[in-house]
């Protein structure tokens, strides 16, 4: 099994060291613009929200994969899972909330006990709820195999990694064996009428680069993953997400193992678009830790910045107005989500 | 003063040409950036286009920009490779088809 970098005790599990890493690794990497100068030059400094519309939970970092980009550095061997206590206070600020979506992440958020009675809890609340499903645990024990049911009953939306059309390039990045058994979920969610039209079932795909270059255009992206899965595997599905991988974490490690380093954060930077920079994120999406701790993004939530002094900094303090207020934190990873098209967790920005 | 004619970190410069002509450049990157936008073909068919077509010319540059576009835009290592045998096959039987001239003049000259 491959190990977490936290159980290696990798120095990349430490927050305080990849943002060194980001900032002063090199010549070339302190010669990079900031990334507050950027927002400075396009009216956006301070970063300021537009409200709350998702309301993400990281229910916790446990998970069936090792993933060789994963920015949690999840894994099996990872035991920080959200409690039920926070799950009622997550609840009780979902109450009087405007989001309305609950995004449910991790780690694989199915593998967290609360995770059913939470979906049952949250559906009542009239909100959308999205779950990020990493396929492969939909394939493993008799109750990940009946989640699907389980989706469909509280219309939950299925948004899944699938990283390529083809089993090499998926296969390296999230280990042997995944393509196939993310092909089998997908096959049974669409058993089930998840991703066929007029269903009401949504099914969508995030797609992100194996490597060490930016997603390409997200329209003619999907219409290559719909005609390649469809004509392979009779596989349908509503709308494919490009998402830029964040230096951050496990791929961070993979950046400065293979020399990469330098030429993506510049690839990142000479990409920054003032338009993706306007509708990133963080400005409508409040990221809720294992812990309860509130973070602008999940992002934000791996390198340990938790929102601004001021703001409420755990979901038992829940104050929107004051959220609302907050200035965004920000760092050199935030040009991930600044590059080309944009990257969110929805997908492009612009 | 560089030790070998090509350095990678020169690609990033490509735009650099215009400081010594400001005028032919503008109309050749406006020119360029046009050919590479979405059109009969897809951005995709394109790359893959230029893949080949940088192989022919032996232009490492190209080579290493339009491997990262191709990547870019969703092309399979199946596909890259491909490419660069269509650009193999045509070089190497554009080799070959001569061989009909060298038979030709051989018949020609022969009793």
């Amino acid at each position: 099994m491959i190990k977490s970098l936290k159980t290696q005790s990798h120095k990349l599990s430490d927050p305080a060291y990849q943002l060194q890493v980001l900032n002063n690794y090199s010549e070339s990497l302190r010669d990079l613009p900031r990334f507050r100068d950027k927002l400075k030059e396009t009216d956006l400094f301070p970063l300021k929200p537009t409200g709350i519309e998702i309301f993400q939970m990281n229910v916790g970092y446990m998970c069936n994969m090792t993933c060789k980009h994963c920015h949690v550095d999840a894994g099996p061997d990872r035991r920080e899972v959200m409690k039920k206590e926070t799950f009622r206070q997550c609840l009780e600020a979902l109450r009087d909330s405007e989001a309305t979506t609950v995004d449910l992440t991790g780690g694989a958020p199915e593998m967290n006990p609360h995770f059913k009675w939470f979906v049952e809890e949250a559906s009542k609340l009239g909100k959308e709820i999205t779950v990020r499903s990493n396929l492969t645990i939909l394939t493993t024990a008799p109750k990940y195999r009946a989640l699907p049911e389980f989706f469909a009953k509280h219309g939950v939306e299925v948004t899944c990694s699938l990283p390529f059309y083809n089993k090499s390039r998926t296969d390296r990045q999230r280990g042997e064996g995944t393509y196939e058994k993310s092909i089998e979920a997908l096959q049974k969610l669409n058993g089930i009428g998840y991703g066929r039209e007029g269903s009401g079932l949504e099914l969508n795909l995030v797609y992100n680069p194996a490597g060490a270059f930016l997603p390409g255009e997200q329209e003619p992206m999907e219409q290559t993953f719909k005609r390649q899965l469809s004509r392979k595997h009779g596989i349908v599905f509503n709308k494919l997400f490009t998402i830029t991988n964040l230096p951050i974490s496990r791929f961070l490690n993979f950046l400065l193992e293979s020399g990469n380093l330098e030429d993506y954060m510049d690839r990142l930077v000479t990409a920054y678009n003032p338009a993706a920079a306007q509708g990133v994120m963080c400005r409508n999406t409040i990221s809720v830790g294992w812990d309860g701790t509130l973070y602008d993004c999940d992002f934000n939530q791996m390198l340990d910045m938790p929102v601004e002094e001021d703001a409420p900094r755990h979901i038992s303090e829940w104050n929107e107005l004051k959220l609302n207020n907050r200035t965004i934190r920000i760092n050199q990873h935030c040009f991930g989500c600044t590059a080309g098209a944009g990257s969110s967790c929805g997908g492009a920005t612009t | 003063m560089a030790d070998t004619y090509y350095q990678p970190e020169d690609l990033k410069k490509f735009k650099d040409v215009a400081d010594f002509g400001p005028e032919l450049a503008e109309k050749f990157f406006e020119y360029y950036g046009a050919v590479f936008e979405e059109g009969a073909l897809s951005a995709r068919e394109k790359a893959l286009i230029a893949l080949a077509v940088s192989h022919t010319v032996q232009c490492p540059y190209c080579i290493d920009a339009y491997t990262t576009e191709s990547l870019e835009k969703g092309a399979s290592e199946e596909q890259m490779m491909e490419a660069v045998h269509v650009a193999s096959a045509i070089r190497g039987g554009s080799s070959l088809v001569h061989g009909v001239q060298m038979m030709n003049k051989t018949k020609d000259l022969s009793m």
